[in-house]
């Protein structure tokens, strides 16, 4: 069989290599590109991104990508948005000022409270191990599918990605008492907020699951 | 309470993994390359890589076993040791670190915790302390691996490192490094007091019961754990186990 071929969006946010090294290990042959015609001939992309919001929209959109995501999202390429990569699927956040977003999944990205639901004060960023627990969407045949609740993955953020829709919700995590999407779903799109890459077996699993689908 | 992170921390020389007493008088221990991948396996949260000579002969030979465990390793790694520029910097993330840990040139040019901070992002830019104690309450800072004193107060300089950007601080007691007598939690307790970010405890842990004090009474996040591992005194599961049983939040592995 074909090993898959993956498109890694190369927009010069953040180390792309744990990424691409991630996808091997799931046996896909990882092309990093920030060529618009490659992506719009891609049969899967992953739009990875660490860093500010409004920096990563204004790299996206200095190499004329915002179009070509928005529009293989529309067709029903799969696409999975890591972390930051999950942030930018939403229409705008209030990071540094509003900013808009590339309006795939409908939604506002916010700040992480930085009080705890006890009132008491919360470290931010979350940073570190943390379970998945079931939100809105059932996990069967999603990027989830060989995951169960509580297993634990591996998260940096400050800010958080919330769907408008509870149908586009797949998986929080609790954080001082607040439920913070961890994965949210739309049609063939997908986003992390936590790093699969980084989340270990676990992690892979929903990677192989990504390749195959 | 947010998850106690279990970091391994392997101590190179050249090729070798090592480990000294107070960051001195090295021994090889084995191949970081074999330890690194057992303790994956076993379920460590992090993996954290000090290249012990870099920072004196000016030099790195952390790339090669960064760039080899990329390969089958999928959890964050932090690397320090030589680490002078933001180009240093970008090589080891290019080899495959998720995070860069700086102390010397960071002391030398406190400048450089921005640039690195502004470049990559906070969460990529732990500011490394060695720490030694010269009075009741008191630690100053020294460089080049717990050689070198630099007249610097450990709360003075974090608070200034955090407010440079630094994301982490990892936090090497150089009187118990290597000692296996517990981690100095005075100092830990006196520097997670100071600062919002995670503390990483180093240079101590003898037992599980270290890493249960440290982070109930000082304030830890994170645990730095070398001995207990390389001479497979407790594995990774049996620390976890413990810390769990002690009534500590960690990773659900397994």
């Amino acid at each position: 069989m074909a090993k898959p071929r993956i498109v890694v969006i190369d927009y010069g946010v953040g180390n792309l290599l744990s990424v691409q090294r991630g996808l091997e290990h799931c046996g896909a042959d990882v092309v990093l590109t920030a060529d618009p015609d490659v992506v719009l001939q891609a049969e899967r992309v992953v739009l990875p991104g660490v860093g500010a919001f409004g920096n990563a929209m204004q790299a996206l959109a200095e190499r004329n990508l915002v179009e070509p995501l928005q529009q293989i999202a529309g067709r029903g390429t799969p696409l999975l948005g890591i972390c930051l990569g999950m942030q930018l699927l939403l229409d705008e956040s209030e990071e540094f000022g509003i900013t808009r977003g590339l309006g795939i999944i409908p939604g506002r990205v916010l700040a992480i409270p930085q009080q705890t639901t006890a009132n008491l004060p919360q470290k931010i960023p979350h940073i570190g191990w943390n379970a998945l627990v079931p939100a809105d969407v059932p996990w069967r045949d999603t990027l989830l599918a060989d995951t169960v609740p509580g297993d634990a993955i591996y998260f940096v953020h400050s800010f958080m990605a919330v769907p408008d829709d509870p149908a586009h919700r797949l998986a929080d995590c609790v954080y001082g008492g607040h439920r913070i999407p961890a994965v949210i779903a739309r049609g063939r799109t997908t986003g992390c907020q936590f790093h699969p890459e980084k989340s270990g077996e676990v992690g892979l699993s929903i990677l192989r699951r990504f390749c195959a689908s | 309470m947010r998850n106690v992170r279990l970091i391994a921390r392997l101590d190179i020389k050249g090729p070798n993994l090592i480990k000294g007493i107070h960051l001195e008088g090295l021994r090889v221990v084995g191949s970081p390359g074999e330890h690194a991948l057992r303790y994956y396996q076993q379920g460590i949260d992090e993996l954290l890589y000090m290249d012990c000579v870099a920072s004196l002969y000016g030099r790195n030979h952390l790339a090669d076993i960064v760039s080899t465990a990329a390969r089958d390793i999928f959890v964050p790694m932090t690397v320090g040791g030589g680490i002078r520029s933001v180009e240093d910097a970008t090589s080891i993330l290019r080899a495959g670190a998720d995070k860069v840990a700086v102390n010397t040139a960071a002391v030398a040019n406190p400048q450089l915790i921005t640039d690195i901070a502004r470049r990559f992002g906070s969460q990529c830019m732990v500011l490394s302390i060695e720490a030694k104690s010269v009075a009741n309450g008191r630690w100053e800072v020294y460089t080049d691996n717990g050689r070198e004193r630099t007249g610097l107060d450990v709360i003075d300089w974090v608070k200034r490192g955090v407010a440079l950007g630094a994301g982490e601080v990892l936090l090497t007691s150089v009187d118990r490094e290597g000692t296996r007598k517990g981690f100095d939690i005075a100092l830990v307790q006196a520097v997670s007091a100071e600062v919002s970010v995670p503390v990483i405890a180093s240079g101590g842990m003898g037992k599980s019961e270290d890493l249960i004090d440290v982070v109930r009474d000082g304030g830890a996040d994170a645990v730095a754990i070398a001995d207990v591992l390389h001479y497979e005194r407790a594995t990774v599961g049996e620390i976890r186990a413990a810390a769990q049983a002690a009534g500590l939040g960690v990773r659900n592995y397994g």
